[in-house]
């Protein structure tokens, strides 16, 4: 008998007695992993694959500016989730652990009974299931989404924050899916079509208002797939719009209608949540592309670190395109080196940049800043709030401050 | 043809929103075409008595409102039983987002936010509400319903006076005090 039906045999037997006995198998499991995995055999080939049971790292609930974040005790009032950017490598979220924004829970969709509804200034209005979108041609690109209220703590006094904390709501995948165009070619754009309502089927039924430029017709995609696989629940399952570059809130999830109109809807996404106040009382309206922005991500908040050789790593990203430079200082901005930007550096995508850097043991201040393709510079703290004041809760994008005590202890701080 | 159509409506949006024009490249993806040379239809025409129940949004001209009639009177029976329980008795209480009152906070160290201080439509009440709320029940209240919690949350605002009568002729006339509080993105605006 071979290993394999010898295993299998065995495993039915298992099951087999599974009502009346303690499996040996089970047991085996509660008792950990064995000293020595080479005089063992090992696990048998499994349908979804999970990660090590020794990896912990998770999303942390959130809800809202200045609430405490966490699970547990604050879990019923959690709307959003944060990504463990400290835990990752290169540049991918696992699907698992992208971010969450929601305004009404997550929907639970019927693929088989979700549709999609192109109208309003169109020739033909037209009706798409899912099965119809993903026999069309598809393109795949890596995107970054932030949420515009990524960070929006920064606006106020530092708490004692991780770079989940300050910065989770951001989160790269693949996406899968149909251009825009492509549909909106099928229908038959009307001459006098500038927005588009783009609608999801959850309990808020999210709205937003899309400005139809040249660049969301090229680059738009109605998206079914995230990482390879469909889109997660929490991501838009089984359809949602990517408009690359853009803030978290207008690539609606769990789409379900595109309306063309002459006009933008003023939905209150748009006007009551998602505009920016300014100190003169006024507020920025339609602030859709998400500006030049990093974060070292190692060490960064809640780390404590031993003085001699660490590699400074952290993620730059830029709504307006390619990231061509990050800059670090390891002296509070008094100096600047210039970071090795790690392959491949797409445009619209968190971009892995790294840094080789000995710390001798006297505390200092860690900040990394990077430009983007357009010559844009992530702005200071300071020179963020002169112009914009603290109040307008959404796109804070400045330098980060990561204090290293004397101790090796690594703080959230505003430099 | 069709490309050609997406590529002068693009060239349009952008006139309309300002922006200089640049010309699409053909963004058909290549389908192979059929026997007769034509391109395989995708999707499937949908009529309008299909489309009428997916068309719930209402804009500021007032195009999707429906018919119905809702009072102050009539609304604040309706927000007492179905609202103040996260908005509070008078809509400035919470636990949840506060409605009422707030006007002339927005450059106070402390901005209060609500429809009377900064919605900048009294349109987006209806497709808001409509569509959204109560929080627990959405879609679940009839026309008169939305219009009526409507009249109650603008009177307790000071923008209308008890007796007005919410409808779809009357909600776009509707001039809010901070109609004219938004501007354009300026962008990059910090260097």
């Amino acid at each position: 008998m071979n290993r394999r039906k010898f295993l299998r045999q065995s495993a039915s037997l298992m099951a087999a007695g599974a009502a009346a006995l303690i499996l040996p198998a089970a047991r085996a499991e509660e008792a950990g992993p064995p000293r020595d995995p080479m005089r063992v055999p090992g696990a048998l080939p499994r349908p979804y694959g999970e990660r090590s049971p020794f990896e912990k790292q998770q999303r942390l609930g959130g809800a809202g500016p200045g609430a405490p974040h966490g699970w547990g005790a604050n879990a019923p009032d959690n709307y959003n989730s944060l990504t463990p950017l400290q835990d990752l490598h290169g540049i991918i979220t696992p699907s698992s652990l992208h971010f969450e924004r929601h305004h009404n829970g997550v929907p639970a969709i019927d693929p088989t009974r979700h549709r999609l509804l192109i109208h309003g200034l169109v020739e033909k209005p037209l009706i798409f299931t899912v099965d119809e979108l993903e026999r069309l041609p598809a393109v795949s690109r890596l995107a970054f989404v932030e949420c515009s209220g990524n960070t929006w703590d920064g606006w106020k006094d530092a708490q004692d924050y991780s770079v989940q904390d300050t910065h989770g709501l951001t989160s790269t995948s693949e996406w899968t899916g149909v251009k825009l165009s492509t549909l909106l070619e099928a229908a038959g754009m009307r001459s006098e079509a500038s927005w588009m309502l783009a609608e999801g089927s959850d309990a808020a039924g999210l709205d937003r208002s899309v400005p139809l430029t040249p660049e969301v017709l090229q680059e738009a995609m109605i998206c079914y797939g995230q990482n390879g696989e469909a889109l997660r629940p929490e991501q838009g399952y089984p359809l949602r719009l990517l408009l690359p570059g853009f803030e978290g809130n207008i690539n609606v999830k769990w789409l379900r209608r595109l309306k063309l109109g002459a006009a933008p809807f003023m939905t209150r996404w748009e006007t009551a949540k998602y505009t920016d106040l300014m100190p003169d009382g006024k507020a920025y309206q339609f602030t859709l592309v998400m500006e030049a922005k990093s974060v070292i991500t190692y060490p960064s908040g809640g780390r404590r670190i031993s003085p001699g050789l660490h590699e400074i790593s952290g993620l730059a990203w830029s709504g307006r395109g390619r990231v061509t430079k990050v800059e670090v200082s390891v002296d509070g901005g008094r100096t600047w080196q210039e970071a090795r930007l790690q392959e491949p550096v797409l445009p619209k995508c968190h971009t892995r940049f790294r840094l080789p850097w000995r710390w001798s043991g006297q505390d200092t201040v860690l900040q990394s800043r990077c430009t983007d393709e357009t010559g844009y510079v992530q702005p200071s703290r300071d020179d963020l709030i002169k112009v914009r004041g603290t109040n307008s809760i959404y796109h804070y994008h400045a330098i980060q401050s990561w204090k290293v005590e004397q101790d090796g202890s690594v703080r959230n701080v505003n430099a | 043809m069709r490309s050609s159509t997406v590529t002068r409506a693009a060239g349009l949006a952008l006139a309309s929103l300002g922006i200089a024009a640049v010309v699409l490249g053909d963004a058909r993806p290549g389908w192979p075409a059929d026997e007769n040379g034509g391109k395989e239809r995708i999707g499937r025409p949908a009529t309008q008595e299909e489309i009428r129940p997916w068309n719930i949004d209402v804009s500021p001209t007032g195009e999707g409102l429906p018919p119905g009639r809702g009072t102050v009177q009539q609304g604040s029976r309706l927000f007492a039983t179905k609202c103040a329980a996260c908005h509070g008795p008078t809509g400035i209480e919470g636990p949840k987002d506060k409605l009422v009152g707030g006007q002339n906070t927005l450059q106070a160290a402390k901005p209060v936010k609500t429809i009377g201080s900064y919605w900048p439509y009294a349109t987006t009440l209806y497709d808001y509400i409509n569509r959204a709320m109560p929080f627990d029940a959405p879609q679940s209240l009839t026309p008169d319903e939305v219009y009526s919690v409507i009249a109650w949350l603008l009177f307790q605002n000071k923008v209308i006076a008890e007796d007005m009568v919410i409808d779809a002729h009357t909600l776009p006339q509707i001039q809010m005090p901070n109609r004219n509080g938004f501007v354009a993105d300026p962008r990059p605006d910090v260097r």
